[in-house]
């Protein structure tokens, strides 16, 4: 892991609904991307706790898995969402900035495979987990 | 029992006002521009097109993840409507003070996975829930979505729901 380059840096910033959402590139991994997400009352979907909408949610799994690809040493070029599954497991702190950490842990010519987990304070107590399929075009061997 | 002679407009402001209660109490619908129109007891979530909800400003489409939002959404509050029909139109409901915390919580997500059928267009987009399955604890629910054409569908999205017990 890695601080993320200046391009990596931008992601956020480039990706509209995440710049509207406050999130930040943290950290960056030959196969693997972190990215925070402040807590924010807009983002609210239980009004009676204050816990963030599973929606929210999505985009930063959805994001994070995403970015995960795009730096993806064999990749060239963008991605796309192809198919992305949420487990959630406990509803997130409300006031608390969410860390979200994917990886890709498969890839084929056209497809690449991904895992992610956000937590709050403890990585050992997940708030959701996805697994996700992204367009994925591997380099051509040199 | 309620007199089967009630005026359409009582109907009408009944369902509107309870519908209503239920999408204003979510502050992520209004950040997302998600509203709710009704035909009797059918719901069809709109999601109005504003550049912030673009995930891919290179090729100008919508958030995968923001998409998979809209149809959680339209199956929270498709489920939560159609759990509060009969005792709505059983008139149980006081409409005159009339506010979240008198209406059961709303449903929590289990589990939620999208298909992206094709890339979203920067545009508004509908979607409808079919709850497949509603039972006393544990929904199943089915949610298409589209854009300019009904049958042409942009994502489509299978979640589980957890009911909540009613409010005492």
């Amino acid at each position: 892991m890695a601080k993320p380059n200046k391009m990596q840096a931008a992601f956020t910033e480039l990706t509209p609904l995440c710049k509207a959402m406050g999130m930040q590139v943290t950290d960056v991994g030959e196969v693997d991307a972190t990215i925070s997400m402040p807590y924010s009352v807009e983002l609210i979907g239980d009004p009676d706790t204050g816990v963030v909408h599973g929606g929210a949610v999505s985009v930063l799994l959805d994001s994070v898995s995403g970015l995960a690809v795009m730096i993806h040493p064999d990749n060239i070029g963008n991605t796309a969402t192809i198919d992305l599954r949420i487990d959630y497991m406990r509803p997130a702190p409300p006031g608390q900035t969410l860390v979200a950490r994917a990886e890709v842990y498969h890839t084929t010519q056209t497809v690449a495979f991904t895992r992610a987990t956000t937590w709050a304070d403890n990585p050992d107590k997940p708030i959701a987990q996805a697994t996700g399929a992204f367009v994925f075009k591997r380099k051509a061997d040199i | 029992m309620r007199q089967p002679q009630e005026p359409v407009q009582q109907v009408k402001k009944r369902r509107d006002s309870v519908l209503n209660t239920f999408v204003q109490s979510v502050p992520f619908l209004k950040f997302m521009g998600i509203s709710f129109e009704r035909r009797g007891d059918e719901l069809t979530a709109v999601l109005e097109y504003d550049p912030k909800l673009i995930g891919n400003a290179v090729i100008n489409r919508l958030h995968g993840g923001g998409t998979s939002g809209f149809l959680e959404s339209t199956a929270v509050i498709t489920l939560a409507w159609k759990t509060i029909w009969d005792s709505m139109e059983a008139g149980e409901l006081d409409l005159e003070h009339l506010n979240h915390s008198s209406l059961p919580p709303l449903p929590k997500t289990i589990n939620f996975t999208t298909d992206y059928l094709r890339p979203g267009l920067p545009r508004d987009a509908y979607a409808r829930a079919t709850i497949v399955r509603a039972g006393r604890r544990y929904a199943s629910v089915h949610i298409e979505a589209w854009q300019d054409n009904r049958d042409i569908l942009f994502a489509q999205a299978s979640g589980h729901f957890l009911m909540q017990a009613v409010k005492q």
